[in-house]
């Protein structure tokens, strides 16, 4: 292989030096219970507190509103929690979104089983939320809505501050789960009428295995994980210190570098989708131009099917990734990508690059390079491209 | 989910792909909403295939399934190519996940289909050679 291309940092990126730094002697040398009561162990509480004060002050929340968990997908599960604990006052009412990650969707539908009712709200062809369509969908018995801060799959930036203070006005509780927005967007949890958040260290160059689930003083939590007092009880269990060093390290230089950051993946991106969209035909930027996460690009090339392309790409040294059905256990494509209205033949077709600051200018070089003759291979064995060719089947861009 | 290094070797450098101008049977299965379409034609000369070639619209299992099964039948009797499985196709690739079965199913059908077509041009009903052929329209269960 000449070249390897990382372009699926949606899905996990490189732990950075500083951050394998700042974890490093508390796999080693500073491996102390933070429970114990001698200063060996006091050592690692502080490492924890410091962290803790580190992701409260990128959120602009009090350092007690943090609790760490093994990542996003525990912390959206905790909606889950607030729920059936809302259950007694006869909140038994659900509002989220169709796009949601399936951390979210699951637990929905885990929810429904359980007799809860829950409204999905649908989405625009850019896959935006129209804040108006929550304001109606909220009703007496609503409990809490649930709507992500930015799509995993097409990177669509949601109006969250207007969504927050819809809830807010109608007294509902406000959870988003920003697993792929914090350490690229500004969150201001207080100024964006937030209460509860997600987020995930390995999604800013932190470990995998380490998020933290913010939840605004005032609101009644039940525990996650019973067995003992970390984490003030409410999610028991010997804390991962050095994944809780690595996450505070992380968030805090992703908040400091945010704006050259920003501004260089965005422009990457912006190279990489003009690029596709000019150099083969037929193919369909998902996800808007504008109110876009800075490293997403999204494209459907018509007449193909993602999963084959994502394995060309790896055989050229791109790791890319597919919402295609082939990936999962299920046929049915991405529900993100039908939501937002393409067909399945569209929507089967469809592959997610998604760039970090660790990319250089070269890999979008490689990448517009190798994409367009990996398509026009695919599709001349494609029985679905000659058809279109044929005039046969044609699609609406 | 992991494909075998066969599967690989097959999708990354499929056997038989193309089309035959004259071919003497073609069979078509599947249909794009589900992500899938196999088109296989034959080249059959006094019972025997003397050429097979593909085009398929699908995930990696579905290239790397195609390819192998024209493989198996180029240069076969019709009677034998009669009796290729999905099975036999899957042992062949080393395997294939759970979840990618199905393709395995489909090339067999999409051979099927084509001998289907290379009896009905010779006046002949193929039911009692290749059977009841399942209608394709539906995404298959597995």
């Amino acid at each position: 292989m000449e070249r390897f291309v990382y372009a699926d940092n949606a899905a996990t990126t490189k732990i950075s030096k500083p951050v394998l730094d700042a974890m490093l002697p508390y796999l080693t040398e500073e491996y102390g219970n933070p429970s114990s009561l001698y200063r060996f162990g006091n050592q690692a509480k502080r490492a924890i507190e410091k962290a803790r004060k580190e992701v409260a002050d990128v959120l602009n929340a009090d350092p007690f509103e943090i609790i760490f968990t093994a990542g996003g997908t525990e912390a959206d599960n905790w909606v889950k929690e607030i729920m059936r604990s809302l259950k007694n006052k006869g909140k038994n009412h659900f509002i989220t979104s169709a796009v949601e990650h399936h951390a979210l969707i699951h637990s929905a539908q885990r929810l429904e089983k359980e007799g809860f009712e829950v409204t999905y709200i649908p989405v625009d062809r850019e896959g935006q939320i129209n804040p108006e369509d929550i304001k109606k969908a909220i009703r007496p018995e609503t409990g809490l809505v649930s709507i992500m801060f930015a799509n995993n799959e097409i990177g669509t930036i949601h109006p969250i501050k207007e969504i927050g203070a819809i809830c807010r006005e109608a007294g509902v509780l406000f959870h988003t789960d920003a697993v792929q927005a914090a350490g690229h967007i500004k969150i201001d949890v207080k100024e964006m009428n937030i209460d509860m958040l997600s987020l995930s260290a390995h999604k800013f160059h932190g470990p995998k295995g380490t998020g933290a689930f913010y939840c605004r003083r005032g609101i009644a939590l039940n525990s996650l994980i019973d067995g003992g007092a970390q984490e003030r009880g409410k999610r028991a269990g010997t804390e991962n210190v050095a994944g809780i060093v690595g996450l505070g390290t992380a968030i805090r230089i992703a908040n400091e570098e945010m704006e050259e950051t920003t501004k260089r993946v965005s422009a990457m991106r912006d190279r990489l989708i003009d690029g596709i969209l000019e150099k083969i035909p037929q193919c369909r930027l998902n996800g808007p131009r504008e109110n876009r996460l800075p490293g997403n690009c999204n494209i459907s090339f018509l007449g193909i099917e993602g999963e084959s392309l994502l394995l060309r790409l790896d055989l050229a040294g791109i790791a890319a990734s597919s919402g295609s059905a082939c990936a999962s256990s299920s046929l049915d494509p991405s529900h993100v990508l039908l939501a937002i209205g393409l067909p399945h033949e569209v929507a089967h077709g469809s592959v997610r690059l998604s760039l970090s600051d660790f990319n250089t200018e070269e890999d979008v070089d490689y990448i517009l390079e190798k994409l367009p003759e990996i398509v026009s291979t695919l599709r001349s064995m494609s029985p679905l491209w000659e058809a279109m060719q044929k005039g046969e089947v044609s699609y609406d861009l | 989910m992991m494909y075998s290094d066969k599967v690989w070797d097959h999708f990354s450098n499929p056997r038989n792909v193309g089309e035959i101008a004259d071919a003497d049977g073609v069979g078509e299965v599947g249909n794009a909403t589900c992500g899938d379409i196999m088109k296989i034609y034959l080249k059959i000369d006094k019972d025997v295939i003397t050429d097979v070639k593909f085009k398929t619209f699908g995930c990696g299992a579905a290239i790397a399934t195609s390819s192998m099964a024209t493989e198996m039948i180029k240069g076969k009797p019709v009677s034998e190519a009669l009796k290729l499985t999905n099975k036999a196709v899957v042992e062949a690739l080393d395997g294939l996940p759970p979840v990618k079965v199905h393709c395995s199913v489909l090339a067999e059908q999409a051979i099927k289909h084509a001998l289907a077509d290379y009896y009905r041009r010779n006046g002949i009903d193929p039911t009692p050679f290749v059977g009841e052929l399942p209608d394709a329209e539906a995404c298959h269960v597995h």
